[in-house]
């Protein structure tokens, strides 16, 4: 049994997912706090090309990405799956996946700064991509992984428990239960899934480093992508 | 359905002769050995065929086996590895195979990049450009293929295949828009794993004509430089 150790940043929604993962499949690790405006040597070397959050390292043998080390993870320790057996629906899992990174970081970066009107135009579009998710993907399931959580509902997490505090900083919401009534059941249960309640960080803490950022980038205006130090991914 | 069973079912690729996308996905079945049908897609004007099979992105390659459609080139590389376990395209070792799926998300996510350059007219813009993607391509130099004869080791695999467009599409970009970016001498390793990824018979003998594709890409360029304020 080789050692397993995470490095992560308290905030960071991409983290959580390999602690939930890992936490699922009853792998026990070693939580490492990184301080983004500080990084470590650690860091530095098992990063050296992105620098970011979270990495695994197994065994000494460094995974960056989060989605990189989702699937590793469920290679890995096979134990209480992840992904669907059969093929297809493997691929269609991977596929919402992708969808879900490609469509929502564009309408993300200009929805968490926007400021006046702006915002509800933000959040519209958001809305048309969440009602595709919601109608092709979640469809009728109580998750995206059918009767119990899988790594769909694992890399949406964000839209569950950190979704809540940005909505709250930029002052419009997104997931409207009138808009979106099985995304908005969706955020409820999950919630509800003892892995994923016992493994949040902190409302009030997150809601001021939340409030404190879109500060940061509203006073901050430009036109060009927002770089982040947790991988978006 | 057994493996087996449904490794003998058809499969069909719908794709455009210019996509490194799809030509992963071709050579990828052609390494394996796996008979398909290939059915060429005007993307500037698109079926009622591919809005049918994706109509989600509306895009190539698309996938069809046994009837059932699986798009994003990357999404199905991992499924024809899966299906047809033949000549593996994902390394064995669970590490090396992180690392080749950790490059081709970087490719993919830095393809912008990559590419920016080609879509500058001549000037200060473009130079700039070129600089970027010839930082990014430093970190492929660097941290990539290392001594290894490919990105994912003594074979060719799925890295390989994702790097494709640095094999030939990358030339036809830098001849359409008059500009070296992946200089021989800056780049010794990746222009290595260029001739030793272009020998693989396979990829020899599938790939898109350069002069043809050179002329396609002159063509793009026209449509979407922006032109120079005067």
């Amino acid at each position: 049994m080789e050692e397993v150790k995470l490095l992560g940043f308290w905030p960071s929604p991409f983290v959580y997912r390999v602690i939930w993962a890992l936490k699922l499949k009853d792998v026990q690790f070693d939580y490492i706090e990184e301080d983004l405006s500080n990084k470590s040597e650690l860091l530095l070397r098992y990063n050296p090309v992105l620098k970011k959050v979270p990495v695994l390292i197994h065994g000494g043998k460094a995974i960056a990405e989060s989605l990189v080390i989702l699937e590793y993870i469920e290679e890995t320790w096979p134990q209480n799956p992840l992904l669907p057996k059969d093929p297809h629906e493997k691929a269609l899992a991977r596929f919402w996946i992708q969808f879900g990174l490609e469509k929502m970081r564009p309408i993300h970066q200009a929805y968490f700064p926007a400021i006046g009107e702006e915002r509800e135009k933000a959040a519209k579009q958001y809305q048309e991509v969440l009602k595709i998710v919601e109608d092709q993907c979640l469809g009728d399931q109580r998750f995206f992984g059918g009767e119990t959580i899988g790594m769909v509902d694992i890399v949406y997490g964000m839209l569950a428990y950190w979704f809540e505090c940005m909505e709250e900083a930029v002052g419009v919401k997104v997931i409207e239960p009138s808009i979106l009534p099985r995304l908005h059941a969706w955020v409820n249960n999950f919630k509800q899934v003892s892995v994923i309640k016992d493994n949040l960080p902190h409302h009030g803490k997150l809601l001021a480093y939340y409030k404190t950022l879109r500060e940061k980038l509203v006073s901050a205006r430009s036109t060009l992508p927002t770089p982040s130090n947790h991988d978006a991914s | 359905m057994s493996r087996k069973e449904r490794s003998m079912e058809e499969v069909k690729v719908i794709g455009f002769w210019t996509s490194p996308y799809v030509y992963r996905v071709t050579w990828a079945l052609k390494l394996k050995g796996v008979e398909y049908e290939y059915q060429e897609e005007d993307i500037w004007n698109k079926s009622d065929l591919l809005l049918q099979y994706n109509p989600v992105h509306k895009k190539v390659p698309v996938f069809v086996h046994g009837g059932k459609t699986i798009v994003e080139s990357g999404i199905i590389l991992e499924y024809i590895d899966e299906t047809w376990p033949q000549n593996p395209l994902v390394p064995t070792d669970p590490h090396a195979r992180a690392m080749a799926r950790f490059w081709i998300k970087f490719v993919g996510d830095k393809m912008r990049n990559f590419q920016g350059f080609f879509f500058k007219r001549a000037g200060e813009e473009q130079i700039k450009a070129v600089k970027e993607a010839q930082e990014y391509l430093k970190i492929l130099e660097d941290h990539g293929p290392e001594e290894k004869k490919f990105f994912d080791g003594d074979n060719i695999g799925m890295t390989d295949l994702s790097m494709g467009w640095l094999a030939f599409w990358l030339e036809a970009m830098e001849e359409a828009s008059g500009v070296q970016v992946l200089e021989a001498n800056s780049f010794p390793r990746l222009h290595a794993w260029i001739r030793n990824f272009k020998q693989v018979p396979v990829i020899k003998e599938n790939h898109p004509d350069h002069t043809r594709l050179v002329a396609y890409f002159k063509r793009l360029r026209e449509m979407f430089t922006k032109p120079a304020t005067t």
